[in-house]
């Protein structure tokens, strides 16, 4: 075994004195996706008790769950939720950041600051603070009231992203199509947002996923026919252990996983441009 | 960029005088900021009206008695009452635990992969990335159902003979932990491994020229320039479990309570306003504090950097 005695590169110690490294490694990654694999295979068994690997192999709690009309009702408040979302906070979040990058305001590092205020605040204080004003101004319940919510969740998400993006952008591209005639929005359209177009896909994408995963503002001004996907799971899972919602994540891992790629696909070939 | 303001200036005609341009350009600019201003003011107000105007109501009622006089009592309840002092240790015994085991599982793993050829890590950086995407009430579902009495986990044990009974990994302090450091791993590997990606080799290979053994040239050249992406992380690890709600309420079985959790019921149950207020305060006030504190140490965009879209 000549890679045991090999040192791992020409400054370190040979492979076989940091085996445990690999080891370690190696089981940190199988933790990380343990839950999610396991969970996917789980969800086509036809026990009331999730077994892996399944006996018996059956689509039932997939049945049980587009059969359901509250389960149903749930998704599509969810799914409404999340678009809207994307939506409201990616444009106004994609504004904010573009003025903060070119202006040099005094006051740009005080407004940066509580733009990125909702991710740092915890979300319970938000939620039970929306949740007192809601019922002020009865917006409670209504789907209104959730976007607005989730927006600001996900606007510090887009300002940190296209912030970034911004950094590596060279202005003087814009500045140039101006002083070629073209006005203010037409240079930002045309020259710079083709050249940040991937983080802002990929800021929209996750404030989508921002506002179909949140749970705990939605637990408190989300309910009747306007109650989440989420906020029902939630709601099942602290009384027992319900095989449908299984079959739910099992989707919901698919739509993430797909979000996933689809941002790194973008995400790629922003770097290389 | 302060010639920003200059193209919009328009046309040139007759060229003025220095005093008039000079005023003219001020005009401009002052134009400008306006205008870049308002870009701002949609996502401002937003976070205004839906945030800070509530969290500040919030302030105001943990202020306010059952009478809706001023009054401490909301906080000195928290001084006195057992209760709120075992809450607030929870609190920040899960929160270490939770930071110092993703610290010691997920340095190593960040040291693996930024070790590897940029292709095959990129490749297992999907591990890392994948629960990063995928809900976290997923992710907690997940664990509970592995976890559980009659789960894989246990299954697995017995038939291996590690253990003869089930054992109680879920509805406790264990379960609560396995939970908060799977979702709260990729917090701490991403920045961790954004800076280690960073570090020049050849500072090792100058130490091993100077004589330096690997082990030194680790511990004395590469950990110490590896440290900001650590602080980095686990401060983001720590402030938010420190707020952390779904994963205890459902891997906890009520025997660990959160702060977060006590303020969900204090509204959900009793309807106390002032108290849930008050726990609330104490929560943020503790949260900017530790946040305040580090970004003197640290570049703010450093901490929110190595999160999102890395």
């Amino acid at each position: 075994m000549k890679w045991f005695s090999r040192p791992a590169s020409e400054t370190q110690i040979t492979n076989g004195q940091r085996l445990w490294l690999y080891v370690v490694a190696w089981l940190v990654m199988i933790f990380l996706l343990a839950p999610t694999v396991i969970v996917i295979p789980m969800s086509f068994s036809d026990s009331q008790y999730l077994e892996f690997p399944p006996r018996v192999w059956s689509f039932r709690w997939y049945e049980h769950y587009f059969g359901s009309p509250a389960w149903m009702q749930a998704t599509a408040t969810s799914l409404k939720a999340g678009v809207l979302t994307m939506l409201v906070a990616t444009p106004i979040g994609v504004m904010a950041a573009y003025g903060l990058f070119v202006s040099k305001m005094r006051a740009a590092s005080l407004i940066f600051l509580i733009l990125v205020m909702p991710i740092m605040v915890p979300v319970i204080l938000v939620a039970i603070g929306v949740f007192y004003v809601y019922v002020k101004v009865s917006l409670v319940n209504s789907l209104l009231g959730l976007v607005l919510a989730h927006s600001i969740l996900a606007i510090p998400l887009v300002v940190v992203v296209v912030s970034s993006a911004l950094k590596s952008y060279d202005m003087n591209q814009e500045m140039a199509a101006r002083s070629l005639g073209a006005s203010r929005f037409k240079a930002f359209m045309v020259i710079t947002l083709p050249q940040i177009r991937f983080s802002v896909i990929t800021s929209a994408l996750l404030s989508f996923l921002t506002s179909f995963d949140e749970v705990i503002v939605a637990m408190f001004v989300s309910g009747g026919e306007n109650s989440t996907l989420t906020r029902n799971m939630f709601n099942a899972l602290r009384d027992q252990i319900d095989p449908t919602i299984a079959s739910i994540s099992t989707i919901m891992i698919i739509v993430s996983t797909s979000l996933l790629i689809l941002a790194q696909a973008f995400g790629k070939s922003d770097n290389e441009s | 960029m302060s010639d920003v303001a200059l193209p919009s200036s328009g046309p040139a005609s007759a060229p003025p005088s220095g005093q008039t341009n000079q005023r003219e350009l001020k005009r401009d600019a002052r134009r400008e900021r306006f205008v870049l201003f308002s870009l701002c003011s949609p996502a401002l107000l937003l976070v205004l009206i839906i945030m800070v105007l509530p969290v500040g109501w919030l302030f105001w009622l943990s202020f306010l008695g059952e009478d809706g006089n001023f009054t401490l009592e909301n906080y000195q309840r928290m001084v006195e009452s057992k209760s709120y002092a075992r809450i607030f240790r929870n609190t920040f015994e899960v929160s270490l635990l939770t930071t110092a085991i993703c610290i010691l599982i997920g340095y190593p793993l960040a040291y693996f992969l930024s070790q590897l050829p940029r292709r095959t890590a990129n490749l297992c950086m999907i591990t890392v990335l994948l629960p990063f995407w995928t809900s976290l009430l997923v992710r907690t579902y997940a664990w509970l159902v592995l976890l559980q009495r009659r789960g894989v986990i246990n299954e697995w044990g017995m038939d291996i003979g590690l253990w003869d009974e089930p054992i109680k990994l879920v509805h406790n302090l264990t379960g609560t932990l396995i939970g908060m450091v799977h979702i709260m791993l990729p917090f701490l590997i991403l920045p961790v491994y954004g800076s280690m990606r960073a570090i020049d080799r050849d500072y090792l290979k100058a130490a091993a020229n100077l004589g330096a053994s690997p082990t030194q040239a680790f511990w004395r050249v590469f950990f110490p320039l590896s440290l900001p992406g650590l602080f980095a992380g686990s401060l983001i690890v720590f402030v938010l479990c420190l707020g952390f709600f779904v994963t205890p309420a459902v891997l906890g079985g009520g025997k660990v309570i959160m702060v977060s959790m006590r303020i969900a019921t204090n509204i959900e149950l009793f309807f106390n306003w002032g108290a849930a207020s008050a726990l609330g305060v104490v929560l943020l006030v503790l949260t900017l504090v530790i946040l305040g504190v580090a970004s003197r140490v640290l570049k703010f965009d450093q901490l929110l950097g190595g999160g999102h879209g890395s």
